[in-house]
């Protein structure tokens, strides 16, 4: 069997990096970054986060601060989402494309009191940061890599508003989602939003680095004695968790060779705006979005992989982005992309798995929606 | 792999795993993380806990049918995780008599116990030498840890 080639290259390491290994986490490279994949196996976590409460070191990902009086119209023409008028304290999931309408990234917006911050994905930074220099010329906004000097933990589960209560983040559970709290002690800041990656209740923390070794006991406990409800969680679980969720990954679902409303994302593109890439969005709704992002539900236990064939009668007609076998249905689920007239659920479609084909019914997403 | 549901006795059983990598002494060992254990002229094959461990949760196998030939190099079957879809080949030719039923069922026999419960096949072999120039259980520890 062919194992992945570990890479030799140097890994950046999260300020958690120090609790994964005393938690015997698997670690591998991911984004440049060295990363739990897993701590005590990937489908155990998914449950536990399901039914409990997981900690995620995401840490990884890209924390942007925005700062100066054009930073409002600058992000409102950077994303895909209204922008113009964000509340204060509240996030906002959204894109950033091309002119063309290739989808940059994948982002969480949040408007701050008195600057915005952007949450990219890890392996998007140095092009976001890339763009966003490029973009922001001859206006008013400066722009602050804050990603290493942070560490970003994800607390997800049922559970977690009442942990998070328990360790003192005050009312949380009156907050909406997408909403964030910034809590101050002295003059160290904290910032807790209530959003995740994972389909259940839960919070994104910001912490400074060096804020990381008083936390994290207190939230995991030690190795000896750990925390008797709350667990770590590596990266595993939290793509398993997602693909329930039906939540776009990029590189899977989202990708620079096509727009946000092909990647069947319209829910975060305002076209009654001007954007980058609102021009070719709008073409692409008036000639019809050309395939669609369904779920599938395949029969027996193999997973469908990314890039996958889907057929129908015999004949390839799409892909496959995402799959894996789902721990709370106990079902193959998969999401990919076919024509609109393969996309209606309940239709019987086969997709590749291995050297093999499976039977495959289109399914309405999310696979999985918290009680 | 001993799994417990309290996750301090598995975090305490991972780590005497990594502090002693367990490679039976009485088996062969390909590149390609499968080990073969010879046993009166029947070759029983399956995949080393080294290799389980890097695929994570492995949540399906598929077995080839009692009665197939195989030619040495051939692909047995598929391994497939939560992770990764992986082939696994057999460096012996010969033709299956046995194959792992319980893992149709219980997939999670690789990820728990690699190297006994998580067998694969048997093979009836052609030429048991063909096995000969693999690795020791010596060799593959060094390979693992060098790769």
């Amino acid at each position: 069997m062919e194992l992945e080639n570990l890479t030799t290259e140097q890994l950046q390491r999260t300020p958690l990096y120090d609790t994964h290994v005393a938690f015997g986490a698997k670690m591998v490279p991911f984004a440049g970054w060295e990363m739990p994949i897993q701590f005590a196996g990937i489908t155990d976590e998914h449950n536990h986060t399901r039914t409990s409460c997981s900690v995620f070191d995401v840490s990884h990902m890209g924390r942007l601060k925005l700062t100066g009086g054009g930073c409002e119209a600058f992000l409102d023409r950077l994303c895909t989402r209204k922008l113009a008028g964000a509340e204060v304290g509240r996030s906002y999931y959204s894109h950033i494309c091309r002119e063309d309408g290739g989808i940059l990234d994948d982002v969480i917006v949040s408007r701050f009191e008195e600057h915005w911050g952007i949450v990219c994905n890890g392996s998007n930074r140095d092009k976001i940061v890339e763009w966003i220099e490029k973009q922001r010329a001859g206006s008013d906004v400066l722009l602050t890599d804050q990603t290493t000097a942070t560490a970003m933990i994800a607390c997800q589960g049922p559970k977690t508003m009442e942990i998070a209560e328990q360790l003192g983040g005050g009312d949380i559970s009156s907050m909406k989602r997408y909403r964030f709290a910034v809590r101050k002690i002295g003059p160290i800041a904290i910032t807790i939003d209530r959003c995740g990656y994972t389909g259940e209740d839960g919070v994104e923390v910001v912490v400074p680095a060096g804020l990381v070794g008083m936390l994290v006991p207190k939230l995991l406990g030690t190795k000896k004695t750990p925390h008797p409800i709350v667990r770590p969680a590596g990266l595993g679980s939290r793509d398993t968790l997602r693909i329930e969720a039906s939540m776009p990954l990029y590189g899977h679902e989202l990708s620079e060779d096509w727009d946000s409303l092909t990647a069947g994302q319209s829910w975060c593109v305002d076209l009654s705006k001007e954007f980058i890439g609102s021009g070719a969005m709008r073409q692409v709704k008036e000639q019809d979005v050309p395939r669609r992002l369904v779920g599938l539900e395949l029969e027996g236990r193999r997973i469908a992989r990314q890039h996958a064939s889907i057929f129908r009668d015999g004949e390839a007609i799409g892909e496959v982005t995402s799959g894996t076998l789902s721990p709370t249905l106990g079902k193959s689920i998969a999401m990919g992309f076919v024509p609109a007239e393969a996309s209606g659920v309940g239709l019987t479609l086969e997709v590749t798995v291995g050297s093999k084909r499976a039977g495959a019914t289109v399914v309405k997403l999310p696979f999985y929606k918290r009680g | 792999m001993k799994r417990e549901t309290d996750h301090g006795e598995v975090f305490a059983t991972i780590d005497i795993l990594r502090g002693s990598m367990n490679v039976p002494a009485d088996r062969k060992y390909a590149e390609t993380h499968e080990w073969f254990l010879v046993e009166q002229g029947v070759v029983t094959m399956g995949i080393t806990q080294y290799a389980a461990d890097e695929l994570t949760d492995i949540t399906y196998v598929e077995l080839p049918e009692v009665g197939t030939t195989l030619a040495m190099g051939d692909a047995v079957g598929e391994v497939e995780s939560v992770k990764a879809t992986s082939e696994i080949f057999t460096a012996v030719s010969g033709t299956i008599t046995e194959v792992n039923v319980a893992l149709a069922d219980h997939p999670e026999l690789l990820n728990d116990d690699a190297f006994e419960e998580g067998w694969i096949v048997r093979i009836a072999a052609d030429n048991e030498q063909q096995l000969q120039s693999l690795m020791t259980s010596d060799e593959y520890t060094s390979f693992v840890n060098n790769s």
